[in-house]
């Protein structure tokens, strides 16, 4: 793992500190303080590339207090890598030990070597997470006052954990699924996510039956490797190294004429693939046509020219769209959910103010820095509740949680969905009519 | 130097308003300006006038050195801490306190963004027309302190003529009012104007009151495209003969046009010489004359081609992309040095020519756009700082170029300011008489020499 004082030091040198970032970035907002910010987090990047400062206890809070969210990359005219420089540098604040202790040890060395690498022990522990959920035992422990035992940030915790959803994806996906012979013009790959195999299945269900209505053949391997993105952004570039190789064995690029995801998330990290093995001999040529070939499903569909679904009698519905970070500032994709959504009869969509403002979750940042992610949120839900629609579409299962757990907490009646499963109800809808 | 006692301080800021520590002063060494860096002592966030008042005589008593900054966006180093020094940032005295309608003026503290001024004039069909290049996140002290331009500079004047009053904290913690809402007033000196672009070096702006006028009705955007600078140049100077003033007339060469295609995407084309985006502004009528006679002439002129923006928001869309260059720049080079040099505009194409031969001679690339019709370029280098041997030969070819300027009637810095970047070219500017009435102003207001020391000129 390269440290930042062995990284291309042009990478650093390419933020000029114009601060023409200092208004995107939803910490700097907050705090006003230059440390919170892209360029100033560079320059404590910089300062330990140079020598003048240590990767201390504070440098590496400051790594973490960042949404990273890149927000700063979309507004940034010199081109600067955040990405890049906040990877890295996480990575030395882990590095350096000063934010071990027990506790956070223990959860990293179980949550992000242990499970999440795992996607059959991800599963098992879905499925037991499940059972405690569907057998009415959840409900009977939180009226019990139990959860009161626990500790505070326990309990945080578990306000905000997924439902599960009864069938994972690869019990709601065949392996290889097929539109019929005259209609079918490409093959894709499905990547099914790890958070979203488990609480978000139905949207992997969702997106094969739309890419089916598109002419693409699906296929989706049942086990898959988690993409990494977790462990890349907090400090484990090793483990995400090694679970890209173990996605491009699975999903050989030269068989698929794209690999397709629906977490905004989870696709800015599968892009990235390239730059994560670019050392790696036998992988770099992989890697560099896999991150070609990775694309977001809206982007996917806008590309091969999305068909509208035909429906007689639509029922009106008012949708905004809230763009995933890493979709929009990540990946670019801003155009496509939104023209993907406005194909959809009957759908109003009206724009969502600061529609491309981080809503808090950022990963984990919504359990690791509980008070600025909570602030987020209810600066979203403010901006959502002035466009008076009740359906919030958003494109990262990070995003759906945040949203629907929000507006949970706060008594308002929100449908937060994603814009394929809306886009493949259309369809269905077309289908019963036939 | 002194020594810093933080608990005086504590006396009339919060813990929360006083950064000390390595990791909190290091994003604080530097402003806008390449190269440039200084750590400060501390950093303050005062978030009243009265705070800052204590905070100036806390430094007149005990002697410390104060540099006051607001978002850090300054292009001559003029925020960059001086040394011992305790950083003032006014970003959290940030209130819009009035919009006044019937005497068309906006009263805010002096770290109001300057978008937020502008949105909020615009909030009631006003308009406050100056709009420099980090407009987003630069603030109003900010570009009083340097009297900063923009791109509509050429119609609608700079930032000094739209301040009417200022409230100003004196290097011995005094408040002073200047100015008010009359649109004529002769009583005595003007001193607001003394302070408009003294740089942070006699005061502290803490309130300002700004002149709104009405929003234009209409505005229309051109881009001409040329495939060599001398018709771009002469279009500009048959605009001006032809009695035209528009509110934009910016012109970009060909590193210039790469760069900020490449990150904004507006459909710059990547093969011309020379872009120039004009824009007009006011009574749909004359907007509609304008832009068809400036079409004219740019065709006549040998454009490539003129296309007229068919939204406002294609217009503004590329004004956006133009404002970004400065920054957009740095996809090129690491380092990029960015100088202001500004010429009368009968002056023009002689000098983007000197430019061009400066650069050749240095054996350096050169990014060059700018206010085209007001006379004030951007030549930019495009180096790598750890390049010694080549930042030498950029120390040279600057010189030369101010040199130029100087030659041909211009000054050394249109909109940028003095600060740390351009303090050695000041007395070649200005002569040894205006130094020395600067340096005796100087003297008057801030006997102990504590407010930005060593920005501008050094005392005698």
């Amino acid at each position: 793992m390269k440290k930042l004082r062995e990284m291309d030091y042009a990478v650093l040198q390419q933020c000029m500190h114009c601060g023409l970032c200092l208004p995107t970035c939803p910490t700097y907002d907050a705090t006003k303080i230059e440390r919170n910010s892209p360029r100033g987090r560079i320059s404590l990047m910089r300062a330990i590339a140079d020598g003048d400062l240590e990767a201390t206890r504070a440098f590496g809070e400051e790594m973490y207090f960042c949404l990273g969210c890149l927000a700063c990359q979309t507004a940034c005219p010199a081109g600067v890598d955040y990405n890049q420089l906040f990877e890295t540098a996480r990575a030395e604040a882990e590095a350096s030990g000063h934010l071990a202790n027990p506790a956070r040890t223990l959860l990293r060395t179980v949550l992000l070597r242990g499970l999440f690498p795992s996607p059959r022990l991800l599963r098992l522990v879905g499925r037991l997470l499940w059972l405690y959920q569907a057998s009415g035992l959840e409900t009977i422990v939180r009226r019990s006052g139990l959860l009161r035992l626990l500790p505070k940030r326990l309990r945080a915790l578990e306000g905000q954990r997924p439902t599960i959803e009864r069938r994972f994806s690869h019990q709601q996906i065949a392996p290889v699924e097929t539109p019929s012979a005259a209609k079918r013009r490409y093959r894709v790959g499905l990547l099914t996510g790890c958070i979203q195999d488990l609480s978000y299945a139905s949207i992997n269900r969702d997106t094969a039956d739309v890419l089916l209505a598109n002419g693409c053949e699906v296929v989706t391997p049942p086990v898959q490797p988690c993409c990494g993105s977790l462990l890349a952004h907090n400090g484990d570039t090793e483990t995400a190294a090694a679970l890209a190789r173990r996605n491009i064995d699975t999903f050989p690029p030269g068989q698929f004429d794209a690999i397709i995801t629906n977490a905004g998330g989870c696709g800015s990290h599968l892009k990235n693939y390239h730059h994560l093995l670019v050392d790696d001999p036998v992988y770099a040529a992989q890697a560099k046509e896999w991150s070609r070939k990775v694309k977001d499903i809206h982007e996917w569909l806008v590309e091969i020219g999305l068909r509208a679904p035909q429906v007689i009698a639509p029922v009106t519905q008012t949708v905004t769209y809230h763009e995933s970070c890493h979709l929009c500032h990540g990946q670019k994709v801003t155009a496509q959910p939104r023209a993907l959504l406005k194909t959809i009869p009957g759908l109003r969509l009206v724009e969502l103010p600061e529609a491309n403002w981080c809503c808090g979750s950022a990963g984990v940042y919504n359990l690791t820095q509980p008070e600025m992610s909570r602030q987020l949120l209810e600066r979203k839900l403010g901006h959502i509740g002035q466009t008076g629609a009740l359906t919030v579409a958003t494109a990262n299962p990070g995003c759906l949680l945040q949203l629907a757990n929000g507006a949970r907490d706060a008594g308002l009646s929100l449908e937060i969905v994603h814009p394929i499963t809306l886009l493949a109800r259309a369809y269905r809808e077309e289908q019963k009519r036939a | 130097m002194s020594t810093l006692s933080f608990e005086d301080l504590a006396a009339f800021l919060a813990p929360g308003q006083i950064l000390t520590t390595p990791e909190d002063l290091i994003p604080y060494s530097f402003d806008g300006t390449a190269v440039l860096k200084q750590l400060p002592r501390a950093v303050v966030f005062p978030e009243t006038t009265a705070q800052v008042s204590d905070l100036l005589k806390w430094s007149h008593r005990t002697g410390t050195p104060i540099v006051t900054r607001g978002s850090g966006t300054g292009l001559s180093g003029g925020s960059v801490p001086s040394v011992g020094s305790v950083v003032l940032c006014l970003a959290r005295m940030n209130r819009i306190l009035e919009v006044d309608a019937r005497n068309l003026t906006l009263l805010a503290e002096a770290g109001v963004v300057t978008q937020a001024a502008a949105t909020a004039a615009e909030g009631i069909g006003l308009f406050y027309p100056p709009d420099p290049g980090s407009m987003k996140i630069s603030t109003l002290g900010g570009n009083v302190a340097e009297n900063s331009g923009g791109l509509r500079g050429l119609k609608y004047g700079v930032t000094r003529d739209y301040v009417m009053g200022l409230e100003i904290v004196l290097p011995d913690g005094e408040i002073v009012w200047t100015g008010n809402k009359c649109v004529k007033d002769v009583a005595g000196y003007s001193l607001k104007d003394l302070f408009i672009g003294s740089e942070g070096t006699l005061g502290v702006v803490t309130k300002i009151l700004l002149k709104l006028i009405p929003k234009p009705a209409a505005r229309a955007t051109l881009l001409a495209v040329y495939d060599s600078m001398d018709q771009a140049a002469a279009t500009v100077s048959e605009i001006i003969a032809a009695r035209i003033i528009p509110c934009t007339l910016e012109f970009l060469d060909r590193v210039t046009i790469e760069c900020v295609e490449n990150f904004s995407h507006v459909g710059l084309p990547l093969d011309a010489e020379a872009v120039l985006l004009i824009e007009t502004d006011g009574h749909p009528a004359a907007v509609a004359e304008e832009s068809q006679a400036m079409a004219a002439i740019a065709r006549a002129q040998g454009a490539r081609s003129v296309q007229v923006a068919a939204t406002p928001e294609e217009g503004a869309a590329l004004a956006a992309a133009r404002r970004s260059a400065f920054s957009a720049l740095a996809r090129v080079a690491p380092t990029t040095i960015l100088e202001d040099a500004t010429v009368p505009r009968s002056e023009l194409v002689t000098m983007i020519r000197r430019i061009e031969e400066i650069g050749r001679k240095y054996r350096l690339k050169v990014g060059t756009f700018g206010h085209m019709g007001d006379g004030n370029l951007h030549p930019t280098f495009l180096t790598n700082e750890k390049n010694h041997e080549e930042m030498e030969r950029v120390e040279q070819a600057m010189n030369e170029i101010f040199a130029a300027a100087l030659e041909l009637g211009g000054t050394i810095t249109g909109e940028h300011g003095v600060g740390l970047a351009k303090k050695r070219f000041l007395p070649g500017a200005l002569g040894s008489l205006n130094l020395r009435l600067m340096r005796e102003l100087k003297k008057v207001l801030d006997p102990k020499g504590l407010l930005n020391p060593g920005k501008m000129f050094d005392p005698a």
